[in-house]
């Protein structure tokens, strides 16, 4: 063979392997990948005439698969004629996979979506379509549910919120029974139940310090009762008042009372550390968030647990409890399919789906006048959410950075660790949240 | 038609280059571009919005909080390459020289010194934050030899963070120093050492008057390649600390904090692309020159030696 032939030899091979990859990957993307990607469960009856209208519908929620699957099911029988493909994305990559999928023009036609500041920025990029007109049973959401869903540089409403979370101390009712311990309604009552469980030579904290949510969590779940909850949110908020208040220096160096009652070389325990010690009933609170609850009754079936809200400074006061919007379900601003995305919308925001939330998910759903008497942990979080405020950072002031979760979280990790002062915990946070927030800047 | 044979001959040399090129310039020279554009403009979000030239940049280096942000990131990537150099440079010079001399047993080591190069990084950091909590091996091993006293919580507090994590990238990576130096010694001529040997030079003369001058390329690389790893420092903070490069920034370097800044992270807030994108010129560039000037120094220098 000539040097030539050897050439177009290669060539052609060049040729016919490209067009076999590329053969491979279009043949991927028509079938959905196993597992990940899973067409609903019982199928419609068949659309008469037409074929029937495909809905893409992405989460992040890979565990929920099969609750989602059944609920579509039943949206499918309610809607012959719709089809709607699932797709479970890794919560973590969630949003990377889907601000390329709609910045591409592609994407799903429904989708969760994060709330406040998460939402901001796809609200504001454009991709997401404004719902009020769409989804007219969002008017019957409570005001806090609403807020996670709303924009606020233009006020629309870009999603239908679908669970609350809120945050408060567990505690191990084994260890209370056997010390005699009652459930403590102020900060000094619960000071000396944690000092009891010293004595008693049991760990009384589980709550580390190695990972700065977890602190922010903790400041959410105590802090709101000192430094007056939703008076002090609805100042701030508007710049009547920053965080250098007084009221909220105090409370921040409130939190300083429990480094004596935290484990042993605090700062290197993670949350996993902090779950497994609660879990294993070798610590005896818990500070930390309703989302817990599901996991802590997985992982051990027989620890018996409950919770109460963050203790207040005086007896008689309400005992406050941050509360937050989990997430929504957005719409697509670029799909072609918008009448049956918000059909899809609405079935979300009905009691049926609602009452799925707390039976299947144990979910607090915020889905107005469902009945949560199926699930009595749920019931008490929505009985403790009766004196509830915004969870500061989150609700307020995630919306650019730096944020205020991350310089609560990093300034917080500094306190505990003796390096800084509650006043200057919050004079850092004050500068970090200025240099952005207007109110702060007049 | 017949080619000539200069012509056939760059038609086959680019045939053979050009996947490798298509390849860098697709993957690392289009995104270097990208980000060098992105970062001249202000972004609402994930869309682009007007141009506003080295604004972005001039809000890292003088606009309160990225300046502490930025600075304080590259002390750490300053600590980072202090210590790689010192420690697991030297060490590695040392096992290097002590398994030329062929001390008993250097076959096990030679082999035992370059396997945790070979181990994933991700699953180096994952294991090692496991073995340095408070309850870890390491404080468990600290008790069983009787020093509980210097049991710590090697990765919260603030003092310590970020050695403890250079500790383990030395324990992953001591092994490939150890190997360069080890081929550049073997590959000093014999009797230059015999003749040393002969004249009666002790072993540290031989060491520091034959056998360093004779490395110095191999410092060379080795140095440019921590200078680099350093400046690049990224999955050892990502798997042990975080993203926000706990605890208070104390284990936050450049990479990280790009990361931070350009995609957002969970609590860190919403993606500033502009920002991020500067950041990421900035750490090129500075790559770029920090290697560019030691290499022509060292050059200079090796013509000396």
């Amino acid at each position: 063979m000539s040097r030539r032939s050897n050439g177009i030899v290669a060539l052609l091979l060049l040729v016919s392997a490209v067009s076999l990859f590329a053969g491979g990957s279009k043949e991927k993307s028509e079938t959905p990948t196993p597992g990940a990607s899973a067409p609903a469960a019982p199928k419609a009856a068949p659309a008469p005439s037409a074929a029937p209208v495909v809905i893409q519908f992405w989460t992040w929620r890979p565990e929920d698969v099969a609750v989602y699957n059944k609920l579509i099911g039943i949206f499918q029988q309610q809607n012959p004629g719709i089809q709607v493909v699932q797709t479970a994305h890794k919560n973590t990559e969630y949003n990377t996979i889907l601000s390329a999928a709609l910045s591409g023009k592609s994407g799903p036609d429904v989708f969760q979506s994060r709330a406040y500041g998460g939402l901001e920025s796809f609200a504001q990029s454009g991709y997401m379509e404004p719902l009020e007109n769409w989804v007219p049973e969002l008017k019957d959401f409570s005001e806090a549910a609403r807020r996670g869903a709303t924009s606020i540089k233009d006020g629309k409403i870009y999603g239908v919120p679908f669970a609350s979370q809120t945050l408060f101390v567990y505690y191990n009712k084994k260890m209370y029974q056997k010390l005699g311990l009652s459930v403590p309604s102020t900060w000094d009552k619960f000071l000396a139940n944690l000092e009891a469980m010293k004595k008693a030579g049991i760990q009384p904290l589980a709550n580390g310090a190695k990972d700065g949510w977890t602190l922010e969590v903790m400041m959410g779940a105590l802090a709101p009762n000192f430094y007056g909850a939703n008076e002090f949110f609805n100042k701030v908020i508007k710049g009547e008042t920053n965080f250098l208040d007084p009221k909220f220096v105090q409370a921040i160096d409130k939190l300083r009372d429990l480094i004596p009652y935290m484990p042993p070389m605090y700062m290197g325990v993670s949350y996993t550390d902090m779950q497994a010690a609660f879990i294993n009933e070798q610590a005896g609170h818990f500070i930390g968030g309703s989302f817990e609850a599901g996991y802590f009754s997985s992982q051990n079936p027989d620890l018996q647990y409950d919770f109460f809200p963050g203790p207040s400074a005086k007896e008689g006061e309400p005992n406050y409890v941050s509360t937050y919007a989990d997430g929504n379900f957005s719409m697509n601003a670029a799909s072609t399919k918008k009448a049956e995305a918000a059909k899809l919308l609405r079935f979300f925001a009905s009691k049926t789906t609602g009452e799925a939330f707390i039976k299947e998910l144990k979910q607090v759903s915020q889905v107005p006048g469902i009945d949560p008497t199926a699930n009595p942990f749920i019931a008490k979080v929505l009985s403790v959410q009766k004196h509830s405020t915004p969870y500061i950072f989150l609700v307020g002031f995630r919306y650019q950075q730096p944020t205020g979760s991350s310089l609560a979280q990093a300034a917080l990790q500094g306190m505990f660790a003796g390096k800084l002062t509650a006043a200057e915990v919050c004079k850092q946070i004050q500068e970090g949240i200025a240099t952005y927030y207007k109110p702060f800047q007049k | 038609m017949v080619l000539s044979k200069d012509l056939q001959k760059s038609l086959w040399i680019t045939f053979f280059v050009l996947p490798g090129l298509v390849i860098v310039a697709l993957f690392i020279l289009l995104p270097l571009f990208l980000s060098l554009f992105n970062s001249l403009f202000s972004w609402n979000q994930l869309i682009r919005g007007e141009w506003v030239g080295f604004g972005n940049f001039r809000r890292i280096f003088f606009t309160s909080p990225y300046r502490e942000r930025f600075f304080n990131a590259l002390r750490n990537n300053g600590k980072w390459f202090l210590v790689t150099m010192l420690v697991q440079n030297i060490l590695g010079l040392v096992f290097g020289y002590l398994l030329s001399r062929r001390i008993p047993g250097h076959g096990f080591f030679r082999r035992t010194f370059f396997i945790p190069v070979l181990f994933s990084i991700v699953a180096v950091g994952f294991l090692w934050g496991l073995y340095l909590k408070p309850n870890g091996l390491v404080n468990a091993f600290l008790k069983l030899v009787g020093l509980e006293e210097y049991s710590r919580a090697w990765l919260g507090e603030e003092s310590i963070a970020t050695f403890s994590i250079i500790a383990v990238n030395i324990w992953r990576w001591v092994g490939f120093p150890s190997l360069v130096f080890l081929a550049a010694i073997d590959a000093i001529p014999l009797d230059c050492l015999e003749a040393a040997y002969l004249d009666g030079a002790r072993e540290t003369q031989v060491f520091s008057r034959i056998v360093l001058p004779l490395i110095v390329p191999a410092l060379t690389v080795i140095t440019v390649l921590t200078l680099i790893g350093s400046l690049n420092v990224f999955e050892q903070i990502y798997t042990m600390t975080g993203l926000d490069g706990s605890p208070n920034y104390s284990t936050d370097t450049i990479g990280t904090l790009f990361y931070r800044t350009a995609f957002g992270s969970v609590d860190s807030g919403n993606p500033e692309i502009g920002i991020g994108s500067a950041i990421g010129v900035v750490i090129y560039l500075l790559t770029f020159l920090a290697s560019a000037g030691f290499i022509a120094i060292s050059r200079r220098r090796e013509v000396e030696l």
